[in-house]
């Protein structure tokens, strides 16, 4: 047992090593498309692993990630543009104190922009927490739609429709990938934890869990806080990352792409939501070439815009009716479940 | 029945469901380090006391004294904390969970470390955690489910998730257990292992017990005081050889007709 935790141990400190060395390698030889993809895969990582936090392992229904993603990206904007910026960019109202002032390094304004999003779901956790299934996921869709809503009319702390244009891009590869490895860390110390065990006793049969002295309501509301702390991580990157934000890139397609990998990968699975989310990010870029006008023989297909969703929605449909369980249901690869593939290959030989 | 030290007592408490009196006017007396039993015909209102005693139902009427202090009202995981711990009539097991977890969830009670001590990693919680999965190993052991502790808890046989279901309650250190149809669906031979084992953990734990039995023999077999409810109501009280020649007790269970034929 205490073998096997340090084998692990030192087999995660090389696994993480090596990815260092890849980035290293990476951030010198390939073109700024791709590394651009390996920055949106890290975001939507962290994306899907708060979520799966709350959907899969608490099981909450919550489809509000978009508007905890635009609680963060914005708080993120405003903290780190420099006021001389802020006040070129509000055109149609000049910005209210202090948002006009307020300045904070990147980081701070990271973990800022995690505990603005933590804070609003504590305060719509609070009412609608009480809710179960479908009637939860409706109430959070209403709250994303809120924020996005306020967003567009709270001209000076947000500059309306036109959004934040020329973000500093501080979110480079580095920032990207430590905040992914952070996001992975808590959530599998968290989820293996006993506390992990009683969220999934919630998720299971909230009756036996409160008879087994779990305060239901409480644990939710945490899980729900931790995970909404991650979404507006995930948002204040994601604003950095393309450093342009407004209104309109909150809508519910958002929470959608999201939902996807988590799906997808397997609700309750960290190594699914990873495994997706590559799989995702990449084929949303590559499925671009859906869009473009195609010539099949005689044939001329226009380009369509918005093609890829569909061919997206389509591959939703055929998991949902096929494997409903996502990539890898519950279960998790482990070093454990490597081995013994490869004893088993061994044997076969 | 020497008197000692009550564990629990409900003082006239009535469960009404609208226009339905589920529960009227139940009153009872535990005392500490006894087995006791609650009987009665199906829909006679066993579970809804165990439901109001556990917190699950706040009662229309009366109070709940659980040691001395009122806990009428008080959320489920409350009184748990306090000391009661249940099990369920349809086993509600943690379907996702492996055995060893199921215990776990149950020991979570206690733990002092919480979600940020893990968060952070912090040596206390790696600590604890381990007591924990230990404790909870020895509580498997006790109920002979060491062996199995890895396994599924959905893939248990009947009678193993039942011991389950008693082992997870006993992880939460309850004072006073109760027991809803433990030996429901199990043949004669499981039957008599189970109330083995009901004293064996009364014992060893230093437990009192409120069990809801239709098996008869269970409950003629270990029950030192029963109650008898019908339609809610309390109709008879007393040691197991008062239960079987009261008139009332066989007219609810077999009828009317019954009575007067013999």
């Amino acid at each position: 047992m205490e073998d096997k935790r340090k084998r692990n141990l030192i087999l995660n400190g090389l696994l993480v090593g090596a990815f260092a060395l890849f980035l290293f390698w990476a951030q010198v030889n390939l073109d700024g498309y791709k590394i651009q993809i390996m920055n949106l895969i890290a975001v939507n990582i962290i994306l899907a692993l708060s979520l799966n936090l709350i959907y899969g392992f608490a099981g909450m229904f919550s489809l509000g990630h978009a508007g905890f993603m635009a609680i963060g990206a914005y708080t993120c904007a405003l903290l780190i543009m420099p006021p001389l910026q802020k006040q070129a960019l509000f055109i149609l109202e000049p910005a209210m104190w202090p948002f006009s002032v307020m300045h904070a390094p990147f980081l701070v304004a990271v973990i800022l922009a995690g505990l603005m999003a933590a804070l609003a779901g504590i305060l719509i956790g609070l009412p609608v927490l009480r809710l179960g299934g479908d009637y939860l996921g409706i109430a959070t869709l209403g709250f994303a739609e809120i924020i996005r809503v306020l967003a567009n009319n709270l001209p000076r702390m947000t500059n309306g429709a036109l959004g934040f244009k020329g973000i500093p891009d501080y979110a480079n590869i580095w920032w990207n990938y430590g905040w992914c490895f952070i996001t992975l860390v808590i959530v599998v110390r968290l989820v293996n934890s006993n506390y992990g065990n009683a969220l999934k006793a919630i998720r299971d049969d909230e009756v036996a869990a409160r008879a087994m002295g779990i305060n239901t309501f409480r644990y939710r509301l945490t899980a729900f806080a931790i995970g909404s702390f991650f979404a507006g991580v995930g948002g204040a990157l994601l604003g950095s990352l393309l450093t342009t934000i407004d209104p309109k890139m909150f809508l519910f397609l958002l929470t959608f792409n999201v939902l996807m990998i988590v799906v997808a990968g397997g609700l309750g699975s960290i190594t699914g939501t990873i495994i997706a989310g590559v799989i995702i990010t990449v084929l949303l870029e590559w499925l671009r070439i859906v869009e473009n006008p195609i010539t099949i023989g005689e044939f001329y297909i226009p380009g369509i815009p918005g093609m890829r969703m569909v061919v997206f929605s389509l591959a939703l449909l055929f998991i949902i009716l096929f494997r409903r369980q996502g990539i890898m249901g519950r279960k998790e690869i482990t070093w454990d479940t490597v081995f013994a593939l490869f004893r088993k290959r061994g044997v076969e030989k | 029945m020497t008197s000692r030290e009550i564990v629990l007592e409900t003082k006239d408490v009535t469960m009404r469901f609208g226009g339905l009196t589920a529960v009227h006017k139940f009153s009872i007396q535990v005392q500490k380090g006894r087995i006791v039993g609650l009987i009665g015909p199906n829909g006679a209102g066993k579970t809804t006391c165990f439901n109001m005693i556990t917190g699950f139902y706040e009662p229309t009427e009366g109070s709940i004294h659980f040691m001395g202090e009122d806990i009428t009202g008080w959320p489920p995981h409350k009184i748990c904390k306090a000391g009661i711990a249940r099990t369920f009539q349809n086993i509600r097991l943690f379907a996702g969970g492996t055995v060893l977890q199921n215990v776990m969830v149950g020991a979570h009670l206690r733990q002092k470390t919480t979600w940020w001590h893990a968060m952070l990693s912090l040596p206390s919680f790696f600590k604890e955690e381990k007591e924990i999965r230990e404790k909870s190993y020895e509580l498997l052991d006790a109920v002979g489910l060491a062996h199995l502790a890895s396994e599924e808890a959905q893939g248990l046989p009947y009678g193993a998730q039942r011991r389950l279901e008693i082992a997870r309650a006993l992880a939460t250190e309850p004072r006073f257990l109760l027991l809803d149809e433990p030996a429901a669906g199990m043949n004669p031979h499981e039957t008599q292992e189970l109330m083995d084992f009901i004293k064996q953990i009364k014992e060893k734990f230093d437990l009192t017990i409120l069990l809801i039995e239709h098996d008869m023999k269970v409950v003629m077999g270990i029950c030192e005081h029963i109650w008898v409810l019908d339609y809610g109501v309390t109709i008879a009280e007393g040691d197991p050889e008062k239960i079987q020649g009261d008139p009332k007790v066989i007219e609810a269970y077999l009828g009317e007709e019954y009575l007067q034929n013999a």
